[in-house]
């Protein structure tokens, strides 16, 4: 029993952690107001680059023109790219990342090695969640992401580049993607296979609408679905009698819920959404 | 906050040839993109050229591969067209084709010994039925509970994949299969006949072309194919006019789910000639690309589809003959559609130095 919570309480952390990364770099990318279908793409491609040369390496482009069109085409493109890159590592591994037990901390049984024996990107995570909160909330800079997102129109009228705060929020959400498949691939796989992000971008997607574009939502939000992959593994090694495929499919009927029931409040949805959301902006002047 | 040293302005008075140009610069981006890529794997320029986009062409046997492949692409893309005209962004044309795949390839397999002439047409209803419904459940979705559809269907892809996967393993299984993970093969009678002496071509590539009439009539001609324009175009002008935005979302998603489940069931009942893990290389994903390359218009989408079923065939054929890597395919198919929307960017819009203006003053 001790065990199982230890692994369940690490499993969590380990497979909540890049969810966390790149979700918070889409919660930036869509608070300026452009929706980036790529991140399964860009994590694929963090995931072959962190894993060739184990150090988290970002991969970003300009998300103009139709976005929902980009989107998909550049994470196609990061897709086929990772695979190419990839070929000559299929099949090989690396060391994992050097873990870090806090002290004290880790001594308390139980939690302590489920939640205090990790690498250092997992404890930076919510750390990173706790800036962008703050970040997003009291900073010149969150304000003009904010802005840019809400009513690019106001955001050029008083002088702000909405392309520049777009272009930059692009680059640091594909940083962040990237960085989250660099996790996959050299914290908790350790190998580089084709396919292995298997869907993870889209559930990033999913997971920044689940929070309603807020931070504090978005933490326990991806340690859910942590908890939900964990999940799988578990009631798979219990031997219980359900098609694998089902609980595979389990984060994905989730996000369907999910989605349905936080959208059903029209109003409030439209509240929280960044009002220009998804739409392409033209600066004439 | 800095300014960007340009602006981007739109053009007015976008003409006939114009259009064409930016699916051109797409398309040549995409050959250099081929060569380079092609290089990095150690294949001479030249030859990468021949191995991507002559060879396809160059016998009878091949050109009825690029056949094969343009069938679905062409169905599924004339779908999707209609329901992106009206701004209804289905993204789950792979799961719809999976879904009518998997519904085609029932009558076959309960009905194993079967010899009568009309299971071809009822697997084909059937599997057309059974993406309609996958890709219902989300127009449902957003119009009861306004779910955004992109990612409705986008989950809906993912929950298609591992649906396939439980029923090749399990309930759908070959009893005598040696327990792999597929269907029993189809009888006679549920197989599509094929089209030339020579090739695997069939008579998918016939229904795909009318399928392409049938669009374009439907979008040019026909009053429901305005309205569904209308609505894309200008909501509150449809509003007005009293056009339905619930209705454009059934339609849109309906159309595309229909079309995409039927190349499903082309694609078992064709090359495959039974039900197996992978059913699709990615053609539903594939078809978006097509569909915008095509300018969302029925004929341009024709060329489109052909462009990219010789990409497709040209990649396999680079992959068996010099050992290039599947992974050049899914790369070109990305470089098409950044490069289409990039060219599109110039050719709808201008990009002016701010240097310039202030020279010329305000105009």
């Amino acid at each position: 029993m001790g065990t199982t919570l230890v692994f369940l309480l690490s499993g969590t952390l380990l497979a909540a952690t890049p969810l966390l990364l790149a979700a918070m770099g889409e919660l930036i990318v869509e608070r300026a107001g452009i929706l980036n279908l790529s991140i399964e793409g860009m994590m694929a491609l963090g995931a072959v680059v962190g894993f060739a040369t184990i150090m988290a390496t970002g991969s970003h482009w300009l998300a103009l023109g139709n976005q929902v069109a980009t989107g998909i085409a550049v994470g196609i493109l990061g897709l086929g790219l990772s695979g190419l890159i990839g070929k000559p590592y299929e099949g090989m591994t690396v060391a994992p990342m050097k873990r870090i037990p806090i002290p004290v901390l880790s001594e308390i049984p139980i939690i302590g090695p489920g939640l205090f024996n990790h690498s250092a990107l997992v404890y930076l995570a919510p750390l990173l969640a706790v800036g962008l909160w703050w970040m997003l909330r009291s900073t010149r800079i969150g304000l003009i992401i904010r802005a840019v997102g809400e009513s690019p129109e106001s955001a050029h009228a008083i002088g702000y580049s909405v392309l520049m705060t777009r272009f930059l929020a692009v680059m640091v959400g594909g940083f962040m993607a990237g960085l989250a498949g660099a996790f996959i691939a050299t914290v908790s796989a350790t190998l580089w296979s084709d396919g292995m992000i298997a869907g993870r971008g889209w559930i990033v997607v999913a997971l920044v609408v689940f929070a309603t574009w807020r931070v504090d939502r978005l933490v326990i939000g991806a340690w859910l679905f942590g908890l939900a992959t964990i999940a799988e593994l578990l009631v798979q090694g219990a031997g219980i009698s359900v098609p694998s495929q089902l609980l595979t499919s389990i984060p994905y009927i989730a996000t369907i819920i999910a989605i349905s029931i936080l959208s059903m409040d029209g109003r409030k949805m439209r509240l929280n959404a960044p009002a220009s959301l998804g739409r392409t902006y033209n600066s004439t002047a | 906050m800095m300014r960007l040293p340009w602006i981007v302005e739109p053009r007015i008075g976008r003409t006939g040839p114009r259009a064409l140009l930016a699916p051109l610069i797409a398309v040549v981006t995409t050959v250099v993109a081929a060569v380079i890529l092609m290089s990095s794997q150690g294949v001479a320029p030249s030859r990468a050229i021949w191995q991507l986009y002559v060879a396809p062409l160059s016998s009878l046997y091949n050109l009825s591969e690029v056949l094969l492949k343009m069938a679905p692409l062409l169905i599924i893309a004339q779908g999707l067209a209609i329901g992106f005209r009206a701004k209804v962004w289905n993204i789950g044309a792979e799961g719809q084709l999976l879904l009518g795949a998997i519904g085609g390839s029932l009558l076959p397999l309960w009905f194993n010994d079967s010899v009568n002439p009309m299971m071809l047409p009822t697997m084909a209803m059937c599997g057309m039925l059974f993406g309609m419904g996958w890709a219902a459940l989300a127009a449902f979705l957003r119009t009861r509970f306004n779910a955004n559809e992109i990612l409705v269907t986008l989950m809906l892809n993912s929950i298609a994949l591992q649906l396939l996967y439980y029923l090749v393993s399990g309930p759908l299984r070959d009893p005598y299969g040696f327990n792999f993970p597929q269907s029993a093969l189809f009888p006679q009678v549920a197989m599509l006949p094929s089209l030339f002496g020579m090739g695997r071509a069939n008579v998918s590539i016939i229904v795909a072309l009318l399928a392409t009439v049938a669009a374009w009539i439907f979008v040019e001609r026909s009053m429901t194919g305005y309205k569904l324009q209308v609505g894309g175009v200008a909501p509150d002008a449809a509003r007005y006019a009293g056009f339905r935005e619930k209705r454009a979302v059934w339609l849109s998603l309906c159309i595309g789910g229909a079309a995409a489940g039927l190349a499903g069931v082309f694609e078992v009942a064709g090359p495959l000639g039974q039900l197996q893990r992978v059913v699709s290389p990615g053609y539903g994903f594939a078809a978006i690309i097509v569909a915008f390359l095509g300018g969302l218009n029925a004929i341009g989408i024709l060329f489109a589809a052909f462009f990219m079923a010789v990409i497709y065939v040209g990649g396999d054929m680079a992959q068996a003959s010099a050992g290039v890597p599947y992974a050049v395919n899914t790369s070109l198919q990305g470089v098409l559609l950044v490069s289409y929307i990039g060219a599109r960017l110039f050719v709808d819009y201008r990009v002016r130095w701010r240097r310039d203006i202030t020279q010329q003053g305000v105009n």
